[in-house]
C-alpha cells in the first residue's frame, strides 16, 4: 500500500497579513503549521501503512521553508517527503497548485492512495483535492470519515454528506479528501523527531518536475484574487435595559414603530 | 535559568510537555475523580516513546540516563502527578533488571517495557517494612527449580495493572536483610494475587495495591543478581531513582506556581487583579524562587547520579527531600494565593497539593532521609579527625 499525503504548511495564526500588490498571503516570519485537516489525512496514511505496510510519502507545495512541515510529517510517520519549490510556484491558485502536485505524483509514479484534507486553514477552498483526480484521470471521493476495507484494489469508504453518510466503492488508485472525524492524530514520537532531524527531503522545482512553466504558479492560475476586504457591518444592535417587562415593551414599541407588528 | 540541556534533552522535554497538555490535561480532574488507572495515557506515552527514555539502546530503548527520566517526570507532573508516578515506577520496577540482570533476562523484558506493552513494578514494602525497610517477611524458599514465595507486599505503585514485578524476598531468612533477594514476578503467576486497592488522599489515579504471595512458585532464571545481595541492590537503587521522586515534586509544584500566577492575574479584588497586591507579590515570589531552586538541585543530582559517581547518597537524598518539602509548601501556597476558588475540586491546585504529599513521604520519608544525610555527615567527619 503506498500512499501519497499532500499537505500544507499554513499560518498558525489567524493575525496574518495580505501582500496588496498580489492580494495573497504574506507568509514570511510567522508562526506556522500543518494545516490541521492534512494532519488527519496524514495520520489516516500512516494508519494504512500499519495496516497494509508499504510506505507514506508526504508532499508539500511551498516555500524553502515549508521543509519544517515535511519534518514534521516525518516525525509523525511519513516515510519520505518530498518538498515543491520553485520560485515559478509563487502565487499558485488551487488549479497550478494541483498542477504541479500532479507532476510530482507522475514523477513518483508507485501509489494507491493520495489522500489530502478537506480543505486548508488559509485558502479554505477544498478544491485541490479534487482537481488533482481529474488532472491524474482517477477516481475521487472527498469529505471521507471513515475507510471500511480495502481488498482487490478496490477501497470501500464512508463519506459525510450533510445528513449521513454514503457508502462508496471505488476503484484504486484513487483520490481522496477525509474529514476530522476520520481519526484521532497521533502526537510525534521520540524516535520520530530524531529520524525527522536527519530526514534527507528532496525539493523538485520545474526542472526536476519536467513539467511546462507556463501552467505554474501566478502564470499558469485561472483565478487571481484582486480584492481582499472585510464586509460592511450593515447590521444595528441596541440591548435593552431594566426589568423584563419594559424590555419587552421597549422592543414591541420598536417593531411596531418599524412596521413589523 | 539555563540549565544547559542537549538538543535531545530538550526534545525529550518538549514533547513530554505536548503530551501532557494536550493528551492529560484534559482528563486530569476527571482522572483524579474516579480513581481509574490511566491506561489511554500510558498507551499516549508509550506511543510517544517515552517508556523507552530510560531503557539502555541495545534493548529498544533511547538510552537516557536520571536526567532524561527526571525531565519527563518533571513534565508529566506539571499537569498530573498520578500520571508521572504510574509512569515513573516503570523505571523502578525494572531498574534492578538493567543493573543486575542477566543478558537473557535483560532481552527477555526490556524491549516490552521499552514499548510500553508491559508495565513494571517494584516492591519492598511491607506492613513490617516501611522506613525499616531490612525488616521484610517475604519469604522465597528454595526449591527444585526455583523459588516459592509466600508473604505479603503493601502499598505497590501500579500494583495490579503492571506485569513484571521485581519483588524483594528473604531467600534465607536466618540471615535478616543479608538474606533478601531481588526476584521477577509475572502477573498471573500462579499463587499470585491483589489486595484491594488503596483509597488515597492524592495521586488518585494512580494503583496502589497488596502483593499477596501464596505458595507462589517461580523459576530459579526469575532471580536477579546474586542471591542475598537484595537488600544491598535495593538501597543503590533508591539512591538512583530519588532525583525521579525529586523531579515529580518539582513538577507539581510548577504547575501549582503556574496556576497561582495565572489566578493572581486574572482574580479582581478592590479594582485591580491581586498580583498587584504587595502582599500576594511576596508569596508569588517567594514560590517561583523555591521552585527553581528545586529545579537546579534535582537536575545537579540526576547528573551526579548519570556521571557514575560512587558516594550519591547524600545528593540524591537531598534533591528528593528538598524538592517534595518544596512542592508541598509552594501547592499550600497556590491554594492559598486561590483562596475559596483555590479551595474548590473544580480548580486543579487542591488536587496538586493532596497529590504533592506523598513525595515527602515515599521512597523514603524526608527523616529517613535526613537521618540518612546526617549520617553521611558524621562519617565524613569521623574521617577527618
Amino acid at each position: 500500500m503506498n500512499v501519497i499525503v499532500c499537505l500544507k504548511q499554513v499560518p498558525g495564526t489567524t493575525n496574518v497579513k495580505i501582500d496588496p500588490q498580489t492580494n495573497t498571503l504574506i507568509r514570511q516570519g510567522i508562526e506556522t503549521i500543518i494545516n490541521p485537516f492534512d494532519t488527519y489525512a496524514l495520520e489516516e496514511g500512516v494508519r494504512l501503512k500499519e495496516r497494509f505496510g508499504g510506505k507514506v510519502t508526504a508532499l508539500s507545495m511551498g516555500p524553502p521553508q515549508a521543509e519544517a512541515a515535511l519534518r514534521e510529517a516525518v516525525s509523525l510517520g511519513a516515510d519520505e517527503a518530498v518538498l515543491l519549490s520553485d520560485k515559478a510556484f509563487a502565487g499558485a491558485d488551487t488549479w497550478a497548485t494541483a498542477y504541479t502536485l500532479a507532476g510530482a505524483i507522475n514523477k513518483l509514479e508507485q501509489y494507491d492512495i493520495i489522500i489530502c484534507g478537506r480543505q486548508t486553514l488559509d485558502g479554505d477552498t477544498g478544491q485541490v483535492g479534487p482537481e488533482l483526480s481529474e488532472m491524474l484521470e482517477v477516481p475521487f471521493v472527498a469529505y471521507v470519515s471513515q475507510i471500511e476495507e480495502i481488498a482487490d484494489g478496490q477501497m470501500r469508504v464512508q463519506r459525510m454528506v450533510e445528513e449521513g453518510h454514503e457508502l462508496i466503492e471505488t476503484p484504486l488508485p484513487a483520490v481522496i479528501t477525509v474529514v476530522k472525524e476520520i481519526n484521532v492524530p497521533r502526537l510525534p514520537s521520540l524516535r520520530g523527531i530524531m529520524k525527522s532531524k536527519s530526514a534527507v527531503i528532496p525539493v523538485w522545482g520545474v526542472q526536476e518536475l519536467g513539467i511546462d512553466q507556463g501552467r505554474v504558479g501566478l502564470s499558469g492560475s485561472f483565478t487571481k484574487v484582486i480584492k481582499v476586504f472585510f464586509p460592511q457591518r450593515v447590521c444595528q444592535s441596541e440591548i435593552f435595559q431594566g426589568e423584563l417587562e419594559t424590555q419587552v415593551e421597549c422592543l414591541f414599541s420598536r417593531l411596531k414603530d418599524a412596521g413589523l407588528v | 535559568m539555563e540549565y544547559f540541556l542537549s538538543e535531545e534533552q530538550k526534545t525529550i522535554k518538549g514533547l513530554a510537555r505536548r503530551v501532557a497538555e494536550e493528551r492529560i490535561l484534559p482528563v486530569r480532574a476527571e482522572l483524579d475523580e474516579s480513581e481509574e488507572f490511566p491506561w489511554a495515557i500510558m498507551k499516549d506515552l508509550a506511543d510517544a516513546d517515552m517508556f523507552r527514555v530510560f531503557v539502555p539502546e541495545e534493548y529498544e530503548g533511547l538510552g537516557g540516563g536520571c536526567l532524561e527520566l527526571c525531565l519527563v517526570v518533571e513534565e508529566l507532573a506539571r499537569v498530573c502527578s498520578a500520571v508521572a508516578a504510574s509512569y515513573a515506577v516503570n523505571a523502578l520496577g525494572c531498574f534492578t533488571l538493567m543493573e543486575y540482570g542477566t543478558e537473557e533476562q535483560k532481552r527477555k523484558y526490556l524491549p516490552d517495557i521499552a514499548a510500553g506493552k508491559r508495565l513494571a513494578a517494584f516492591a519492598i514494602t511491607e506492613p513490617t517494612a516501611g522506613s525499616d525497610a531490612s525488616n521484610i517477611k517475604t519469604t522465597a524458599e528454595k526449591v527444585e527449580g526455583g523459588y516459592v514465595l509466600n508473604g505479603t507486599k503493601q502499598f505497590i505503585t501500579n500494583g495490579g495493572e503492571a506485569e513484571i514485578y521485581t519483588v524483594m524476598a528473604l531467600t534465607d531468612k536466618t540471615r535478616g536483610a543479608r538474606g533478601a533477594s531481588a526476584i521477577l514476578v509475572e502477573k498471573d503467576t500462579p499463587g499470585f494475587t491483589f489486595g484491594k486497592k488503596e483509597k488515597k488522599m492524592g495521586i488518585r489515579a494512580s494503583a496502589t495495591r497488596e502483593l499477596i504471595f501464596r505458595n507462589c512458585f517461580v523459576p530459579e532464571e526469575n532471580l536477579i543478581g546474586k542471591p542475598g545481595l537484595g537488600f544491598i541492590q535495593a538501597m543503590r537503587l533508591f539512591d538512583k531513582s530519588r532525583p525521579g521522586i525529586g523531579a515529580q515534586a518539582l513538577g507539581v509544584a510548577q504547575g501549582a506556581l503556574e496556576a497561582a500566577v495565572d489566578y493572581a492575574q486574572q482574580r479582581i479584588q478592590f479594582g485591580q487583579p491581586i498580583i498587584s497586591l504587595p502582599v500576594v507579590q511576596d508569596i508569588l515570589a517567594e514560590m517561583a524562587i523555591q521552585v527553581e531552586a528545586a529545579r537546579a538541585l534535582v537536575y545537579a543530582a540526576a547528573r551526579m547520579v548519570d556521571s557514575g559517581a560512587k558516594k550519591i547518597t547524600e545528593g540524591s537524598a537531598m534533591s528528593k527531600v528538598f524538592a517534595s518539602d518544596v512542592a508541598m509548601k509552594v501547592t499550600t501556597d497556590a491554594v492559598q494565593i486561590c483562596g475559596g476558588t483555590g479551595y474548590m475540586r473544580d480548580f486543579p491546585v487542591e488536587k496538586m497539593m493532596r497529590d504533592a504529599k506523598i513525595t515527602q513521604i515515599y521512597e523514603g520519608t524526608n527523616q529517613i532521609l535526613r537521618n540518612a544525610i546526617a549520617i553521611e555527615l558524621r562519617k565524613r567527619k569521623a574521617r577527618t579527625e
